[in-house]
């Protein structure tokens, strides 16, 4: 499946610029693969450290997983931003699936709809910095995750 | 005369400054020697700064976008840091800068009220965009360099110590907030992996105060070491610590607990197949 | 793309790489626990080297294999998890309670030969 970018090409590689953004869409199995690969690669060229390259690699694992999984597709875009001329790197998941019906249920540790781990959320959560989720039943989830690079 | 807008005048301004920049720049730097800043500098390094800083002020006031005067900011703190300059004085060459420019022109169109205000209306702004990046970003860059030399620190005060071949220590001493659990937990796994270590002895004794927060960095740090293939048994836990655990709900699960470092140690030998015996006792025949 | 799985009697290694999709561990699931079968293997080692990410779904699917695995008489070890990777495991709060880890192919053979001794069999 096609990536696409907004301003510079995937083969670039050069730091992108602050506002860049990367979008890949999730529609099936592999995409989670694509998905981990390009989150890896922007958190690299961000000078992002091994451990936290990992981190976010794994957010992403978790975060495409549930929209290939309950909203079947949807797109992950991988951004770079900063503030105080700290970088730092942010995860947008949106899907414009069922919905969640119960957050504050999704949230807690331990939940679980399809008898596996549940969505993941939490530990989501615990790996990245900054954790947002926006969710309406019937009309989609957007989970917006940032790190900040130490 | 036709009526310059703002950009043609802040060009035509920029072109000025441009033209006259070595008298500019000469007189900036007497300036700076007179208000005795940047004593840490000769007169010459003063003067070679100076060139470099006046050329990129004016570029900063040319295309003044907020990437531009940031990379300035960095660019000069980066210069000026490693030579023990304080804030005060890097703020006060900008500021100094700033009105050694203002002057030039006020010299240039003291002519026409009108057009100085004008220009001035021009100048102004951008003039005290680029002194507020400066001043925020010595700011931030001296908060990088902090945070850079506290991780440091962290680092030097956390030793992992290869006692015997498989055996790690890891003496945990004071305060563990996050930042010092995540360090020290990565500075573990990478040493399990170097000294394929097989067991690995985490002595808390140290350690200042056990809240449910340290109880949890304690139960991540020995869960990941044992994805490595470590055994690991935790030494120092007063009985205190270990109701603290018990009422959070913490769950050592495998973890060996021992009392002191010393039985720690011990049963670290006893898990890797070393029997430690005393030398007359050795050395008797079978 | 199918992971490779190695005879070395009595025991199979499986070597995963990095680009990992979850199609290819379930099969590497069913690969597995099917030729423990065939071969009469005593044990298996997995070998997640260079496994860049392990998330919930790898981590459950390395238990699935390991109980599977057990069912049918062999001992599981899961070797190479790499210190980066074991750090976001348990930020991510996913744990392998219940399955055996060793540092490398080394330590994981080592652990499968003492496993073999203390069974008693052949």
């Amino acid at each position: 499946m096609p990536i696409s970018t907004k301003k510079s090409s995937i083969a670039d590689a050069t730091s992108p610029e602050a506002g860049e953004e990367i979008c890949v869409p999730v529609r099936s199995d592999n995409d989670l693969v694509n998905a981990r690969h390009e989150g890896r690669r922007l958190a690299e060229s961000l000078g992002f450290s091994s451990s936290e390259t990992t981190l976010v690699a794994t957010a992403i694992s978790e975060l495409a997983r549930n929209i290939v999984n309950y909203a079947l597709r949807g797109e992950i875009v991988l951004r770079r931003v900063d503030r105080h001329a700290r970088r730092g790197i942010t995860v947008i998941a949106r899907d414009e699936g069922p919905g969640i019906a119960n957050v504050k249920l999704a949230m807690q540790e331990g939940y679980s709809t399809s008898g596996g781990l549940g969505l993941g959320l939490p530990g989501v959560r615990r790996i990245m910095d900054e954790f947002e989720i926006e969710t309406e039943p019937g009309r989609g989830t957007t989970v917006t995750v940032s790190k900040w690079r130490q | 005369m036709k009526e310059l807008d703002e950009k043609d005048l802040l060009r035509e301004l920029v072109a000025h400054l441009r033209q006259n920049r070595t008298e500019l720049r000469e007189d900036w730097a007497r300036r700076i020697t007179d208000a005795k800043l940047l004593t840490a500098m000769s007169r010459e390094e003063i003067f070679a700064e100076a060139t470099s800083v006046y050329n990129k002020y004016v570029e900063a006031l040319e295309t003044g976008t907020l990437e531009m005067l940031h990379a300035y900011a960095r660019n000069l703190s980066e210069r000026i840091i490693p030579r023990g300059v304080e804030t005060h004085e890097v703020l006060g060459i900008v500021l100094l800068l700033r009105d050694v420019l203002a002057r030039s022109l006020f010299a240039k169109y003291q002519g026409d009220f009108k057009l100085l205000n004008r220009v001035l209306d021009a100048y102004e702004p951008a003039a005290n965009r680029v002194a507020n990046a400066v001043a925020v970003g010595f700011v931030q860059e001296r908060e990088r360099i902090i945070r850079e030399q506290q991780q440091s620190i962290r680092e030097l005060s956390t030793p992992v110590l290869q006692v015997r071949e498989r055996l790690l220590i890891l003496p945990i001493i004071g305060v563990i907030d996050s930042q010092r659990a995540r360090q020290l937990t990565e500075q573990l796994l990478r040493a399990i992996r170097a000294n394929r270590a097989r067991v690995v002895v985490i002595d808390i004794t140290g350690v200042a105060a056990v809240d449910s927060s340290v109880a949890n960095h304690l139960v991540q740090t020995v869960e990941a070491s044992q994805l490595l293939g470590a055994a690991v048994i935790v030494t120092g836990l007063s009985p205190e610590i270990a109701q603290t655990l018990v009422r959070i709900g913490v769950n050592l699960g495998k973890v060996r607990t021992v009392g002191d470092l010393q039985g720690g140690l011990e049963e670290a030998e006893r898990v890797l197949g070393y029997k430690v015996v005393p030398i007359a006792e050795a050395s008797k025949p079978a | 793309m199918a992971v490779p799985i190695l005879k070395q009697s009595p025991y199979l290694i499986a070597t995963i790489q990095s680009a990992l999709s979850d199609a290819d561990l379930l099969s590497l699931r069913d690969s597995l626990t099917e030729q423990v079968g065939r071969f009469r293997s005593r044990g298996v080692i997995v070998d997640v080297t260079a496994l860049d990410v392990l998330d919930s779904f790898a981590s459950r699917t390395l238990r699935d294999i390991s109980y599977m695995v057990r069912l049918r008489g062999a001992e599981t070890v899961i070797v190479g998890i790499q210190p980066e990777v074991a750090f976001a495991m348990v930020q991510l709060g996913v744990t392998l309670k219940d399955v055996a880890t060793a540092l490398d192919l080394e330590e994981g053979l080592a652990y499968l030969d003492k496993k073999k001794l203390n069974s008693g069999r052949d």
